[in-house]
């Protein structure tokens, strides 16, 4: 590439909009190296910081890892609806197997369980322990029961519109859809994640405000830094920059530490976690934050960083002048 | 360079730090002023660098009326005034060198010509050994001087001093304002506020006088 540059000493010309982006990033650069040097330079009390943030941050998140994997687990447990079909007392066995069969035939039916009433009065009396008591009826008193299991990944409505239509065959006395545990499960995750999202606002808000607070102070350290820079002529922007980065490397910093507690703690419950799987023959594991979601709570960190600075230079900075 | 017309400055109700001040000094002037203390010297300086603005009339700088000037120029104008502080203002936890090229910094320089233009300033002091020093190791005097390097770093058309001499022994005090002299004769508009009236008195330039914010002598040459 031939340079067509035929000015000698246009390299030099501050006036050109290439040299002030030339500046301008010079600048970045240099406040960045900076107030990452500050921040070294006093390990202790900058880490008491990062941890105070990243805690305030690990808090929320540890608690949606926790709640995402409850979900997982309970979506684990794969048929999550059944209607139990209590066939009319009268119906003999044949033509209850018969309605089994076609039961099972049906495309929005999964599966379907044949309980004769005699099966039933079995295991009725095994657990309930009522034995001699049954024995004294002349007469078999529980129907025959069918339990359809929905056809997998069937919605709640579907799953109702099946139980009305079981429940409208002229064999079928009741039809019962255990569902409402389901629904209680599900009801109780939706409470936790409003909690969750409640507390995760509030820390996220305590965050800024705590690193508003880190900021303000810097500012005040550097008060009569501040005066010089404005009295030899350091626009606004040239004053604020340092603070800027001072906050997002407060927050980067913090993300980070938060990603590793949150990634400590799942470590630390993963083995208890897992051989309370085992007693449940589920092959059940922790899933943790991932290197997206690591990079994500560091980026979240960064932004929260940033947010208290601008917070507390936009408030504070413009009152330092020259006196 | 420099235009006060019928300028007034008013602290809260009713004392007048500046009252009815009309001046002009011209290129390539070196102007001293001077008065007891409260008569309005440093006033007057803050006015030329928009620490203030006057509560009546104009002040024009380099051609631009500073009434006018939004808050946004400010920073530019300042680029554009080197100033040197009694109190030297310098910065104590970076490097002699670091001071001086402060203004350079803001003015986005690269590092070659901050560096080459800083040690060309340092050596005009006779601080060029003293580069890497802090400010609190240097004496009183020296200390007055990486004030006056970092003034002129940026090549600026005005120089403005308030007291450089203030702490200073007479021989120093002869010194620096040789210094001074020597900006003025390549060119740069000096203003010194001094109240050293046996010192500057012996330099024959133009003297204004304050008293009590009115001035007495020093309209014009």
């Amino acid at each position: 590439m031939a340079r067509t540059n035929g000015r000698e000493g246009a390299v030099h010309s501050r006036t050109g909009l290439d040299d002030r982006l030339h500046a301008w990033l010079r600048h970045h650069r240099m406040s960045a190296a900076d107030s990452l040097h500050r921040l070294l330079d006093k390990p202790w009390s900058s880490l008491l910081t990062w941890l105070v943030i990243a805690i305030a941050m690990a808090l929320p998140v540890g608690m949606n890892v926790a709640l995402e994997n409850a979900r997982s687990v309970s979506t684990d447990w794969d048929r999550p609806a059944q209607i139990s079909l209590f066939l009319a007392s009268d119906l003999e066995q044949e033509p209850a197997r018969e309605l089994h069969r076609q039961l099972v035939g049906r495309e929005d039916i999964e599966e379907a369980r044949f309980v004769s009433s005699e099966d039933a009065l079995e295991e009725f009396r095994q657990l309930s322990g009522f034995s001699e008591l049954l024995d004294s009826l002349e007469k078999n008193p529980l129907p025959h029961l069918i339990v359809v299991f929905p056809a997998e990944g069937a919605e709640a409505g579907t799953i109702a519109e099946l139980q009305a239509t079981l429940e409208a065959m002229p064999e079928v006395e009741q039809a019962v859809l255990d569902m409402e545990w389901v629904q209680r499960l599900g009801s109780m995750m939706a409470l936790a994640r409003r909690i969750v999202l409640a507390v995760g606002a509030l820390l996220v808000m305590g965050v800024i405000l705590i690193l508003g607070n880190t900021i303000r102070l810097a500012i005040e350290n550097r008060r009569d830094e501040i005066v010089i820079v404005k009295l030899v002529g350091g626009s606004n922007a040239f004053v604020r920059r340092p603070f800027l980065y001072t906050g997002l490397w407060y927050g980067v910093g913090g993300g980070l530490i938060a990603a590793l507690l949150v990634g400590g703690g799942l470590w630390f419950m993963g083995g208890a976690a897992r051989s309370l799987a085992q007693l449940y023959q589920s092959g059940f594991e922790i899933q943790g934050l991932g290197i997206m979601g690591g990079l994500n709570l560091i980026i979240l960190g960064g932004l929260l960083g940033l947010a208290g600075a601008w917070l507390a230079v936009s408030r504070h900075l413009s009152e330092i002048e020259p006196r | 360079m420099i235009k006060f017309d019928r300028v007034t400055k008013r602290y809260g109700e009713s004392r007048d730090a500046l009252r009815e001040v009309s001046f002009s000094i011209e290129k390539d002037e070196l102007v001293f002023l001077t008065g007891h203390s409260g008569a309005g010297k440093s006033t007057l300086l803050r006015l030329i660098m928009l620490m203030e603005r006057s509560t009546r009339g104009q002040v024009e700088v380099n051609g631009r009326d500073l009434q006018s000037m939004g808050r946004g120029a400010i920073p530019g104008h300042r680029r554009s005034i080197g100033v040197v502080f009694q109190n030297h203002q310098l910065l104590f936890d970076r490097s002699v060198f670091d001071n001086v090229a402060l203004p350079l910094i803001i003015g986005g320089y690269d590092h070659r010509e901050v560096g080459r233009r800083v040690r060309a300033a340092l050596d005009k002091v006779g601080l060029l050994s003293r580069e890497g020093s802090m400010p609190v190791t240097l004496s009183g005097g020296e200390q007055q001087r990486v004030g006056i390097a970092r003034a002129v770093v940026g090549k600026p058309d005005i120089l403005l001093a308030d007291e450089p001499t203030g702490n200073l022994d007479p021989a120093l005090s002869a010194e620096i304002m040789q210094l001074f002299e020597e900006f003025n004769r390549v060119g740069v508009t000096v203003l010194i506020a001094s109240h050293d009236l046996a010192l500057i008195s012996r330099l024959r330039h133009r003297i204004i006088t304050l008293r009590d914010g009115t001035m007495v002598t020093g309209t014009s040459d």
